[in-house]
C-alpha cells in the first residue's frame, strides 16, 4: 500500500514540480513581496515586514487613475460586448442566405493580428500632421468639431479604449452564442409557436433562460478579462500609459516591475493582489447571481 | 371536430442537391377523422407518419392537398390558429420552468376577448393537471420527474388551451414497458373525458390496436388501410398490413391454390371457393393453427414454449422461411418429444394474397 502511494507520487512528480515552481512558488512569493517595507531590489534588503506596501499603491494617484480606468472599462465593455454579442448571434441564427459568410465575418477580429488591428484603429482614429483620421472625417461630414482620440480629451481616449476592447472581444462571444443558440431544441420553438407565443415572449421566457448558462460564462470570463486589460491600451496608447493617464490596474502592475518607474517589487505586488481581491469578489458575486438565475 | 385530409401530399427537396426528384413523404393522403375518435397513424418508421402530423398541426406546409378541420379550409392557416394540441415525442417541456409554469404557458399568450383573468389561469391549469393526475406535482422541474410523469405534464400542457383536435407524437416510445401498459390507457382514458379529436402517431402496432378507435396502416408515404383496430386485423387488404399487424407476426407460407383448393409443398390444406388458380403467398395467425394427428399441414417441431395461459409452438416448413409460431391452448395435447406437429387450419385465420401485387386474394368459407 505504502509502496503504491510512492509510486503514485512519482508520477505525479514532473507535473507538481512545474506547478509548484511556476504557479505556487511565484504566488506565495507575491505575498511575501507585498509585506516587505522598503525592499531595494538591488541590495536585496528591507526593512521589516507590513502593510505599508498597500497603504502606498491605494495613494498613489497613478494607480487611482488606473484603477478608475479599469473599473469604467469593465463597466462599459461588459454588458455592452456581451449584449451586441446577443444581438448578433441572433442574427445570425435567424437568417438562413449568407449565414456562413456573416459568421466568418465576425469572427475575423478574433484571428487578427494586434499589431494589423491597431493598425487599423490607427487610421480610424489617429491625428496626423496628413490625415485626420477617418472618424474626424466623417464627423467633419456631419459639421461637428474634430476630436483627437488618441491624445485628445479623457473621454474620447476612453471611447477609443472601449470601442477597441468591445470590437476584441466581440467574435469570442458571438461564436459562442451562436452555438449555444443553435443547439436549443428546435422542438421548444415549435410548441411555443403552436401556441401562438408572441415573439418576443419566446426570447424572454424561452431563448434566454435556454441559453443563459452561457451568457454567464461569457459574463464572468468578460469580467476578469477587462479587468487584465493591458495589451489593448498598449496597442492604442503606446507604453507610456500613466503620462496618457490610460494606464490599467495590470499596466501599474508592470510599470512598477520593469517600466521608467520601475524597480518596486513590493508595490508591484501589492497591486497585484489588490487586483486579484477584485476580481476574486467580483467572481464570486457572478456566481451567486448566476447560482439564483440558472436553475436547471 | 372532425379532420379531413383531401390529396394531402408532402414532398421534400432531396439533400443531395444532384437529384432533383423529391422525397415524397406523404402521398395523396384522403381520409376522414370522425369527432371525438382517437385515431392511430401506424407504420414502420420513415413511412412518413410524423409529417401527415406535422401537416395537420401546421409545422409543415403541405405541397398539394388540402386539410380541413370540421368544414373550415384550415390549409393555409398559420399553426397558432388552427387550435391543435400537439405532444412531442421528447415532450419538450420547457426545463427552466415548474410543472405549474409549464402548463400555464400557452394560456398567458391568450390575447384578445380570450384573454383570460389570473384566477380563471389558475383554475384551467389545476383543471388541466387534475386530468393527468399530476397535481400534486406542481412545483417540480421536469428534470425531477420521471418519464410518464413528464409524458403527463406535456398531454396537460396540450390540452389545457383546449384545442379542437389534439395530435401525440409517439407518445410512448420514451416510456419502458411497463409505463407504457399504463400511460396507453391512460391516453384512452383522457381522450374519452375530454371528447377531443386525437390523432397519434406510433411504430408500435400493439399500442396503436389496444387504445385506437381507427388505425390508419401506413407505409412509404401510402395509407395501405384504414379500419377498426379488429377490422384491420381480421381483414387486410395486402401482405404488408397482415404482417405489420400482430404478435406473434402472420406466418407467411408460399403455396399455390389449384381447382379451388389450397396447397403448401404439394399437401392440399385448406377448401378455398372462388380464389383463382396460381401461386400466392399464405398468410395464417398464429391463432389460427389447430393442432391435430392426422392434419394436412405437417412441419418440423422445434419446441413449445408454455406461457401460462397458453402455449406457443414453435416449427418449421420448407415453404415458410421464417420460424413458425402458432398459439394454441394449453389443454390440446402436443407430444414434444415428436419430431413433426401436423395442423388444421381455421379458415378465417388464412389469408390468401397475390404472389405478384401482394393484394389479397378473397376466398369464401
Amino acid at each position: 500500500m505504502k509502496k503504491n502511494n510512492l509510486k503514485g507520487w512519482l508520477y505525479l512528480l514532473p507535473a507538481l514540480l512545474f506547478l509548484i515552481s511556476f504557479m505556487v512558488y511565484p504566488l506565495i512569493d507575491v505575498l511575501v513581496y507585498s509585506a516587505e517595507e522598503g525592499y531595494n531590489s538591488a541590495s536585496q534588503i528591507f526593512f521589516g515586514y507590513g502593510l505599508y506596501n498597500y497603504s502606498y499603491v491605494l495613494h498613489d494617484p497613478y494607480f487611482l487613475q488606473a484603477l478608475k480606468n479599469t473599473f469604467i472599462l469593465v463597466i462599459i465593455t461588459v454588458p455592452l460586448s456581451t449584449g451586441f454579442a446577443l444581438l448578433i448571434s441572433l442574427a445570425l441564427n435567424s437568417i438562413q442566405k449568407l449565414k456562413d459568410f456573416f459568421q466568418t465575418v465576425f469572427f475575423l477580429p478574433y484571428v487578427t493580428n494586434t499589431l494589423a488591428v491597431g493598425l487599423v484603429f490607427m487610421i480610424l482614429f489617429k491625428k496626423t500632421p496628413y490625415s485626420e483620421g477617418l472618424v474626424n472625417l466623417l464627423i467633419f461630414w456631419f459639421g461637428g468639431q474634430s476630436v483627437d482620440f488618441i491624445d485628445g480629451p479623457y473621454w474620447a481616449k476612453m471611447f477609443v479604449l472601449c470601442f477597441y476592447t468591445i470590437w476584441v472581444v466581440l467574435p469570442f462571444k458571438v461564436l459562442i452564442l451562436t452555438s449555444a443558440l443553435a443547439s436549443v431544441n428546435k422542438d421548444y420553438y415549435n410548441v411555443a409557436k403552436l401556441d401562438a407565443t408572441p415573439r418576443w415572449r419566446v426570447f424572454t421566457r424561452i431563448t434566454l433562460p435556454m441559453i443563459s448558462p452561457m451568457i454567464f460564462y461569457l459574463v464572468i470570463t468578460g469580467f476578469i478579462g477587462a479587468f487584465k486589460a493591458y495589451s489593448d491600451a498598449v496597442a492604442l496608447f503606446g507604453t507610456d500609459l500613466n503620462s496618457a493617464g490610460m494606464n490599467t490596474i495590470v499596466g501599474y502592475v508592470y510599470d512598477m516591475l520593469y517600466g521608467n518607474s520601475g524597480g518596486y517589487p513590493s508595490y508591484a505586488s501589492a497591486a497585484a493582489l489588490i487586483l486579484f481581491a477584485i476580481v476574486l469578489t467580483i467572481t464570486c458575486i457572478n456566481l451567486m447571481v448566476s447560482r439564483d438565475n440558472v436553475q436547471y | 371536430m372532425k379532420v379531413v385530409l383531401k390529396d394531402l401530399t408532402k414532398i421534400f427537396p432531396n439533400m443531395n442537391k444532384k437529384i432533383k426528384e423529391g422525397v415524397t413523404a406523404v402521398d395523396h393522403f384522403n381520409f376522414e377523422i370522425p369527432d371525438g375518435k382517437l385515431v392511430g397513424l401506424l407504420g414502420p418508421s420513415g413511412c412518413g407518419k410524423s409529417t401527415a402530423l406535422n401537416l395537420i398541426c401546421g409545422l409543415e406546409t403541405p405541397t398539394e392537398g388540402r386539410i380541413f378541420f370540421g368544414d373550415t379550409d384550415v390549409t393555409d392557416l398559420p399553426p397558432e390558429n388552427r387550435g391543435v394540441g400537439l405532444v412531442f415525442q421528447n415532450y419538450a417541456l420547457y426545463p427552466h420552468m415548474t410543472v405549474r409554469q409549464n402548463i400555464m404557458f400557452p394560456l398567458e399568450n391568450l390575447k384578445g376577448d380570450k384573454k383570460l383573468s389570473k384566477e380563471e389561469m389558475e383554475e384551467r391549469v389545476q383543471q388541466a393537471a387534475k386530468l393527468v393526475q399530476i397535481d400534486n406535482l406542481m412545483d417540480r422541474k421536469p428534470s425531477e420527474m420521471s418519464g410518464g410523469q413528464q409524458q403527463r405534464v406535456a398531454i396537460a400542457r396540450a390540452v389545457v388551451k383546449m384545442p379542437d383536435v389534439l395530435l401525440l407524437d409517439e407518445p410512448l416510445s420514451n416510456l419502458d414497458a411497463r409505463l407504457r401498459l399504463q400511460t396507453r390507457e391512460e391516453i384512452r382514458r383522457i381522450q374519452r373525458e375530454t371528447g377531443i379529436t386525437t390523432v397519434f402517431v406510433t411504430h408500435d402496432q400493439e399500442e396503436a390496436m389496444s387504445i385506437s378507435d381507427l388505425i390508419v396502416v401506413m407505409r412509404s408515404g401510402k395509407i395501405h388501410q384504414i379500419g377498426k383496430p379488429q377490422e384491420v386485423y381480421d381483414d387486410p387488404v395486402n401482405l404488408f398490413v397482415a404482417t405489420f399487424l400482430g404478435t406473434p407476426a402472420i406466418n407467411v407460407f408460399e403455396g399455390e391454390v389449384k381447382g379451388e383448393k389450397l396447397f403448401i409443398s404439394g399437401a392440399e390444406v385448406l377448401d378455398v371457393k372462388g380464389a383463382r388458380d396460381g401461386e400466392v403467398w399464405i398468410g395464417i395467425r398464429p391463432e389460427g393453427f389447430i393442432p391435430e394427428k392426422n392434419g394436412p399441414l405437417t412441419c418440423h417441431l422445434n419446441g413449445v414454449e408454455v406461457m401460462g395461459r397458453d402455449s406457443s409452438v414453435v416449427s418449421t416448413h420448407p415453404a415458410c422461411s421464417a420460424v413458425i409460431r402458432s398459439i394454441i391452448s394449453t389443454e390440446s395435447d402436443i407430444d414434444k418429444n415428436s419430431e413433426t406437429v401436423s395442423f388444421s387450419l381455421k379458415p378465417f385465420k388464412v389469408h390468401l394474397f397475390d404472389k405478384e401485387t401482394e393484394e389479397r386474394i378473397r376466398f369464401e368459407y
